[in-house]
């Protein structure tokens, strides 16, 4: 018995090729709705077609030639015919000749950097620019990316419309940034990662499958932005946030989804594969400081420590101190005064968040309960973690923080 | 989802050609970029290995040779979203060998990691 049935063979070669295909097509036709639709026309060839002829192949070259067949036909259809096929005949090689096929390659990847940026592109909101780039580099169907939004379709379909729209009516040119803006644009694509990836890191148990699988796809989009980008250090840096967090998931919860904290994860049941990924990773942005790379460096402290007892807090607190002085926020003097009370002692952890102002986050009063637990302060800190279970919206969270104000009864 | 594809075939005895081991190289180089090919090597002959056997309860270590007619040639692990698509990664890298090293005979058994998807989620 064979497996091949053309329908998920074609959905599976989709899958791989879509965003290249696409890509490249936005190159041909300046426009990534055309591309895309174009694209789309294309699938719907390879569904008629391979189930009557077979899979071709090389799949990922059919689909590729036939994309661009389409959009040569159209530009023929269109006045500025001539112009156009002068530069498509100047851009698209023949397959046969390995050097102009390896140069087709490097094609390939400008061509997917132009499309990431340009899905990233400011001018996009931020919803709009993770909609876009779920459905364009990510493959996505809209359907899928509402399903791990929690939004209704037509919500992310409107959204992908008006992304659309929007970069044609600002002229918005699918090409690299200048390198005055590259450091700038180059942060708007790592937060749509990272944002891809907190919301699927945030799914909890129950949950349709697609939502944890942002994860995946999110380290996937970084993966083979660190490709494309090999020398920026913060593509590494996120690339190796993104592997360590990933590597505690097999840890994170109970069988019931109830999250675990660092502290109490059972670290035999990390990912060591994610792990020495995440350190290769890291590895790439050496000697630099970029918001990324440090939280980077803080996750691979935590990796490195079979047990948490082991945890190198002086290291973790030094890096807090960095990061508070690049990427100043008060959240991340939080995490600095938790790292700090662990290397130093809880008073000194206690002086920074004395310091702190963060209206309603319940995580700054149960840090303070916490510190003030440790110091046998124990009616001050059950009043915190009181305030923290008052505030958090979160049940489990809620639960953990009455069990904390409990126990010090 | 993790899938780890498993190359099997007989051992051959002249070594394979070299356009077949760049080619290879090109296209792990290309299922890395895709965010797809997490991991990878090639696997020397069972002779330079050994088996450990546990039988009837008794323990018993036997060096290698102790491949039966074909040998585990080398080892991927991949990452993606359907079963499809690591037989598609696997469907390539065999092109490869049928169109480079004429002759040359063996499967690819592409086996599903246990990931999360595996263990019911309470919903």
């Amino acid at each position: 018995m064979t497996a091949t049935d053309p329908r998920r063979v074609v959905e599976a070669v989709w899958r791989i090729e879509s965003a290249r295909i696409i890509a490249g097509l936005a190159r041909i036709v300046h426009d990534v709705g055309l591309a895309e639709e174009l694209a789309q026309d294309t699938l719907v060839i390879a569904l008629e077609q391979w189930p009557v002829t077979g899979v071709p192949d090389h799949p990922g070259s059919w689909l590729m030639a036939t994309a661009k067949h389409r959009a040569i036909d159209m530009l023929r259809r269109q006045s500025r015919y001539q112009q156009k096929l002068a530069q498509i005949a100047r851009t698209t090689p023949e397959a046969e000749d390995p050097d102009v096929a390896a140069e087709l390659d490097d094609y390939v990847g400008d061509d997917l950097l132009r499309l990431i940026f340009t899905t990233c592109h400011p001018v996009l909101s931020t919803e709009s620019r993770v909609a876009l780039t779920l459905r364009l580099l990510g493959g996505l169907t809209t359907d899928e990316i509402a399903r791990a939004y929690l939004v209704a379709e037509p919500t992310v379909g409107q959204r992908i419309t008006r992304a659309k729209r929007t970069l044609a009516e600002k002229k918005v040119a699918i090409e690299l940034p200048p390198p005055t803006e590259v450091v700038e644009r180059l942060a708007s694509i790592l937060e749509v990662i990272y944002l891809i990836f907190n919301e699927g890191y945030s799914a909890t148990a129950g949950d349709d499958w697609i939502r944890p699988s942002l994860c995946e796809e999110a380290l996937r989009l970084g993966r083979i932005l660190a490709t494309l980008a090999p020398h920026e250090p913060e593509v590494h840096g996120l690339v190796a946030l993104m592997e360590l967090q990933a590597s505690r998931t097999p840890a994170r919860t109970d069988p019931d989804g109830a999250p675990i904290l660092l502290q109490d994860q059972d670290r035999r049941r990390w990912d060591r594969l994610l792990i020495r990924r995440g350190l290769e990773a890291l590895g790439r942005a050496e000697g630099t400081f970029g918001p990324y790379v440090l939280q980077a460096s803080i996750a691979a402290c935590h990796a490195r420590a079979t047990r948490a007892e082991e945890t190198d807090w002086e290291r973790i607190a030094a890096i807090y101190q960095v990061l508070a002085y690049v990427s100043p926020s008060p959240v991340v003097d939080l995490n600095r005064a938790v790292a700090v009370g662990n290397a130093h002692g809880p008073a000194r952890g206690l002086q920074i968040v004395d310091a702190l102002v963060l209206p309603n986050y319940p995580l700054l009063p149960a840090v303070r309960g916490d510190l003030l637990a440790r110091l046998g302060r124990n009616a001050e800190a059950r009043h915190e973690f009181e305030r923290a279970a008052a505030m958090t919206r979160n049940a489990r969270q809620r639960s953990l923080f009455a069990a904390r104000a409990a126990a010090l009864e | 989802m993790r899938y780890m594809i498993l190359l099997k075939g007989t051992q051959p005895a002249a070594p394979p050609p070299a356009e077949l081991m760049d080619a290879i190289l090109k296209l792990g180089a290309e299922a890395s970029a895709a965010g797809a090919l997490l991991d990878t090597a090639g696997l020397a002959p069972s002779v330079a290995g050994a088996q450990v056997r546990l039988y009837g309860g008794t323990l018993s270590v036997t060096d290698g040779p102790f491949a039966e007619a074909k040998e585990t040639i080398s080892y991927a692990l991949y990452q993606v979203r359907s079963k499809e698509e690591a037989v598609e990664w696997a469907s390539r890298f065999m092109k490869l060998h049928r169109d480079l090293w004429p002759g040359w005979q063996g499967e690819a058994d592409v086996l599903k990691v246990f990931g999360p998807e595996d263990f019911g989620n309470p919903a």
